[in-house]
């Protein structure tokens, strides 16, 4: 009788088990429906005058310029780091010549903007995320839209466009800072003159690495602002859902990152393959 | 008898299982001050949300300046709002402003006005209040009261029709909530604005009110005057009235 009780229990926890997964995916689900409505309403929103230019302005400077003592000390880093740790490989084949070509392929094509994007999502999306929702937890959204301004054009469309047009600029000036790093990290074991560094850097390079990398990050930047502004903006639950906000903007915004890399890394593929 | 300005007729919201209102009628009539009187948590401030549409009912019907709101699209609705202003419980103030970015701000609107005429706006709306002198000071730098007053100042700049009060005196003194029930019935006064504030203190209630309801459950539990409702025989008016 004990061991039919305790079979039946296990059963029932394997039920509930189930069933709370099930949430879990349902509320997933929702939630990105959720998002793509809100993205659909930006779509909407942003060709509707007025046009706020003045505060995409604004937020462009305090996005974009604002982030970039961050963003240039990790590119600085990065290129030091990746050109230490490469060259012990490319010394034992003996193509210890090729370390900026390699470098800066690695660079352009993926790590600057990856890297970046990432820590733009970091610094941007977790401050637009709590800025958000702590107004809407202190009625400020609300005292906009009863003022009869559409909170949504003023706050949402205005740091998603700033986000959008920022992030690509931040990655050219973190790639520049990434190759004067390299450039710094090479001259520490071998002597390579500005002249050929540049001219090794530039014959590896060509359109098809630069186009597309700079495209991509219009989509990251594009993900970093939708994810955190949907966050913010939704939150509703006191001040703990202001934390919330903050922590999933990062969350979600690099998990999105990482997806549109990839769908791109395939698109770039498919067309120059 | 006035005509109204705005009408809710049996309006009804439910937050899951909790039905917050469950059947609640009232009118605003021109140059009055309606008092919503009652328990924390009993609906108060989601009746005047839903009045300005913030917050839809599940039912009834809400006709403000002779327009079911519930017909109105967003721009129809943000016309009418800026014919309507609302004092928030902590004032709202936008953090990222100064006084005088939080008053310019409703204005960006209004075309056609010069600089020096929004600067007078401002400073007017603030001389209202009696804060001219926070002009230049952040949100952070003021009280709870100031961030009241200028709350309300930023609301007044419109000129609104009807005014719509969110417990305007919790969390202050006694003389600061003093200040700002005087305030508000200097707005009527002035401005012949008509208004609906959401309230749990007696003596708002008394400095401000025309007409009081009591909510009680979801419903209008018992309505009067001030000196009706304080000499009620009613248990549950009595214990309010007897604070």
């Amino acid at each position: 009788m004990e061991d039919a009780k305790t079979v039946a229990e296990t059963k029932q926890e394997e039920v509930v088990g189930n069933l709370s997964y099930l949430k879990a995916v349902k509320a997933f689900f929702n939630e990105f429906g959720c998002l793509t409505s809100f993205t659909f309403r930006f779509f909407r929103e942003v060709f509707k005058p007025r046009y706020e230019f003045n505060e995409v302005l604004k937020q462009s400077y305090l996005i974009g310029y604002k982030s970039f003592p961050l963003i240039a000390l990790t590119a600085f880093i990065m290129g030091l780091v990746l050109t230490i740790q490469s060259r012990p490989t490319l010394v034992q084949f003996g193509a210890v010549s090729w370390l900026p070509a390699m470098v800066a392929v690695s660079l352009i094509r993926e790590l600057g903007p990856a890297i970046t994007a990432l820590v733009f999502g970091g610094k941007v999306g977790s401050g637009i995320g709590a800025e958000l929702a702590s107004m809407r937890v202190t009625e400020q959204i609300d005292a906009m839209e009863v003022s009869g301004i559409n909170p949504f054009k003023y706050l949402v469309v205005t740091r998603v466009l700033a986000t959008t047009l920022t992030l690509p600029l931040l990655v050219v000036l973190s790639d520049s800072v990434s190759l004067f790093s390299t450039y710094i990290a090479v001259n520490m074991k071998d002597n390579v003159s500005t002249p050929l560094f540049i001219s090794q850097v530039f014959q590896s390079i060509n359109f098809s690495d630069l186009f597309p990398s700079i495209i991509k990050t219009f989509f990251f930047g594009f993900a970093v602002g939708i994810v955190s502004c949907y966050m913010g903006y939704n939150s509703n639950t006191g001040t703990e859902g202001v934390g919330k906000a903050a922590n999933s903007s990062v969350v979600f915004g690099s998990i999105s990152i990482f997806v549109l890399d990839l769908i791109a890394v395939q698109i770039t593929n498919l067309i120059y393959n | 008898m006035e005509a109204a300005l705005a009408e809710i007729e049996h309006i009804k919201k439910s937050f899951g299982n909790n039905d917050v209102l469950k059947d609640i009628s009232l009118k605003i009539e021109k140059g009055k001050n309606l008092v919503v009187f009652g328990k924390s948590g009993c609906g108060k401030s989601v009746l005047i949300k839903c009045l300005v549409g913030l917050l839809v009912p599940d039912g009834g019907k809400i006709i403000v300046f002779g327009k079911d709101i519930s017909s109105l699209s967003e721009e129809e609705l943000d016309v009418l709002r800026k014919k309507i202003g609302f004092l928030f419980q902590s004032g709202a103030l936008y953090d990222s402003m100064s006084v005088r970015e939080n008053l310019e701000f409703p204005l960006r609107d209004l075309k056609g006005k010069s600089r020096e005429e929004i600067d007078s706006l401002v400073i007017e709306a603030l001389r209202n209040v009696g804060l001219e002198e926070a002009i230049d000071k952040m949100p952070s730098e003021l009280s709870g009261g100031m961030r009241k007053r200028i709350g309300l100042a930023r609301t007044l700049i419109l000129k609104p029709e009807i005014m719509l009060y969110d417990e305007p005196t919790t969390g202050l003194d006694p003389i600061t909530s003093r200040e700002i029930s005087m305030l508000i019935l200097d707005v009527q006064k002035k401005h012949n604005t008509s208004s609906i504030i959401i309230t749990h203190d007696k003596e708002c209630a008394r400095i401000t009110a025309n007409h009081i309801m009591m909510m009680k459950d979801g419903l209008i539990g018992a309505e009067g005057t001030f000196q009706e409702l304080s000499e009620s025989k009613d248990e549950w008016v009595t214990a309010f009235f007897k604070q």
